[in-house]
């Protein structure tokens, strides 16, 4: 169980509730829809059968978190009015998740980065006090464990295989280092669920997820890069320039039709 | 899906063949008649593995290639159901191919080679998926139309005399019938219950993949080479013009219940035959567009280079990461695959 702090008594309010929900939900989707670019073009047909596969349990993730979200806001919203009906201000998925694909190094690393989060994150919300919350985590946390043995295994091949791919992938991880840290500073929200135990704090997750990616770099012949100053805010709704460009694409339909039944 | 190009010119069938070898062949058609499968170490004719090899390979490669214009949907999805539902199918032809490159691969060719004569434009594949998916309903006429034609083409090779293509194909049609229906759900969605747009949009996408459609059963028997040896050799249970009979005739009462109409001025039902009879097939636009000068074989076969080159890098990686934990000592082996 995450157990809430003595000190913080306040209620959580539904919005509240909404917000943290949808960090996760738009996180699951953003990311989800930048590995289905892939399909179709992946370096093998193993890995294009594997992208597939991890967009898939991303889309299911983020289909049990908006439905959740929807009930949660209590505005007669589904899951697709959240997805395809919101502006890149309102998705509060965190930075990382909207960065673009580039090689397949790249793609690796933003998911050895995220995947090594979420593992640690929804194992912890399995015992979270919010019980829908608490289910939807404990069948993520299995995906997860999964799309991590992909990733991590790919990290160490292309660290530690060619020259040109240790390059590659250490360059990547040096490009994509600066979003690592709004996964693991807490802001007021994050703090207020924790108190609640609706969330595990932020703190425990850092140092967790750091031995992880610590241990997959050592495997993977590649250095940590030095800490980043500037602070991402992509979950509390401020992203990179990517996420517009992505979400016109998503939403195109749902913009074009308003109310078409699909 | 399927490729219908299976009638494209291969290596000269019958050659003079010595006493000895004619014996052999005439023992491998009798098993062939009793309806026997023939196996990967059974003796076979060479030219019978030959047909096999192209005919599995250019149904291979159009999987792999088919997978292409449907992806070019996969972000712009209108609903996460349809989404997730795209990305299942799109993997689905994706497995196809890794079944059908393995069961070539059990008569002694490598899915590299079959992959590399694609890339160098040596094999072909199927002529459907030079055509451009231009609007979301394209998905729904896609599963419908051609997934449709690719399971007339399929259910009979379910019986062919190669156990390993008979095997795989037993599995390829399970998924494909689930494929068809889902394209014409969501054929039903946009015009029996979507607006005028959604209508017009769906009848558009049946005006561009209807006579598409009716090429991928390949050249009229008249015209098909290969028709009667694959026959022969059951390979083949049905010729061209009968599958593709049996597939208009499926297909128009499908479209009435939609509300569309075929782009056919001349579609009728003919009380004599008890069959729909259809107005000439355009043959040249089929012939050109095997030919490589399809609205799309460029960018098709682009996109396959282009995943090729730039997967290059990657695959050597992965190659000497495995040379690597080969030459180290067991102990500073490392299961990369952390678990938990």
């Amino acid at each position: 169980m995450i157990t809430a702090a003595e000190s913080n008594t306040d209620a959580v309010s539904a919005e509240q509730r909404l917000r943290y929900l949808l960090r996760l939900a738009d996180t699951s989707l953003v990311l989800g829809q930048r590995l289905s670019e892939w399909v179709g073009h992946a370096p093998t047909l193993e890995e294009d059968l594997a992208l597939g596969n991890i967009t898939l349990d991303l889309i299911g993730q983020a289909r049990l978190l908006l439905a959740y979200a929807a009930q949660v806001e209590g505005r007669g919203r589904d899951e697709d009015q959240l997805a395809f009906l919101r502006d890149a201000a309102e998705f509060c998925n965190v930075s990382l998740a909207e960065q673009p694909n580039g090689d397949f190094g790249q793609t690796i690393v933003r998911q050895v980065l995220l995947d090594a989060w979420q593992v640690e994150l929804y194992q912890s919300l399995v015992g979270s006090t919010d019980a829908q919350l608490a289910s939807i985590a404990a069948k993520a946390m299995k995906e997860c464990r999964y799309h991590w043995r992909f990733s991590c295994g790919w990290l160490v091949r292309l660290g530690d295989g060619t020259e040109e791919s240790h390059a590659r992938v250490q360059a990547a991880l040096d490009g994509l280092w600066r979003f690592t840290g709004e996964l693991l500073t807490p802001d007021a929200l994050d703090a207020h669920m924790a108190s609640h135990g609706i969330a595990p704090p932020l703190a425990a997750i850092r140092s967790r997820w750091e031995a992880r990616i610590d241990a997959a770099l050592e495997q993977a012949t590649l250095r940590r890069p030095p800490p980043a100053y500037f602070p991402w805010h992509g979950k509390r709704g401020v992203h990179t320039e990517h996420l517009g460009h992505l979400l016109a694409e998503m939403q195109h339909l749902q913009r074009v039709h308003p109310g078409a039944t699909w | 899906m399927y490729t219908q190009a299976l009638d494209s010119p291969g290596p000269e069938l019958a050659s003079a063949v010595p006493a000895a070898e004619a014996e052999r062949e005439r023992r491998f058609q009798e098993r062939i008649d009793r309806d026997e499968k023939i196996e990967p170490k059974d003796w076979m004719p060479e030219a019978y593995r030959q047909t096999l090899i192209r005919q599995i390979a250019q149904h291979a490669h159009s999987e792999i290639v088919g997978m292409l214009p449907e992806g070019n949907w996969i972000t712009r999805a209108p609903s996460l159901r349809r989404k997730a539902v795209l990305v299942a199918k799109v993997q689905d032809e994706g497995g196809h191919g890794m079944y059908l490159y393995s069961a070539a691969e059990t008569l002694g060719v490598s899915r590299g080679e079959l992959i590399g004569q694609l890339l160098a434009g040596r094999a072909k594949y199927s002529s459907i998926f030079n055509y451009p998916t231009l609007t979301w309903a394209d998905i729904g006429a896609i599963g419908w139309l051609v997934d449709g034609a690719a399971i007339m083409n399929q259910i009979p090779l379910c019986r062919c005399s190669y156990g390993p293509y008979a095997r795989a194909m037993v599995r390829i049609c399970k998924e494909e019938s689930f494929h068809q229906r889902q394209g014409y759900e969501i054929m039903l969605t946009l015009a029996r219950s979507g607006t005028r747009a959604q209508r017009e949009m769906a009848q558009d996408a049946l005006n561009r993949w209807w006579w598409p459609s009716l090429m991928m059963f390949g050249p009229s028997d008249t015209d098909s080479v290969h028709t009667a040896q694959s026959m022969r050799w059951r390979i083949k249970r049905f010729t061209n013009d009968e599958l593709r009979q049996k597939f208009i005739d499926a297909t128009v009462p499908q479209a009435r219940f939609l509300g569309l109409s075929i782009p056919d001025a001349d579609l009728r039902w003919d009380e004599a035959t008890q069959h729909y009879a259809t107005g000439p097939i355009d043959w040249s636009e089929f012939q050109a567009v095997l030919k490589g000068e399809g609205p799309c074989n460029r960018e098709r076969m682009g996109a396959r280079r282009a995943a090729h080159e730039s997967g290059q890098w990657v695959r050597e990686a992965a190659a000497a990461y495995a040379d690597k934990q080969r030459a180290r000592p067991a102990s500073g082996r490392s299961g990369y695959a952390q678990a938990s």
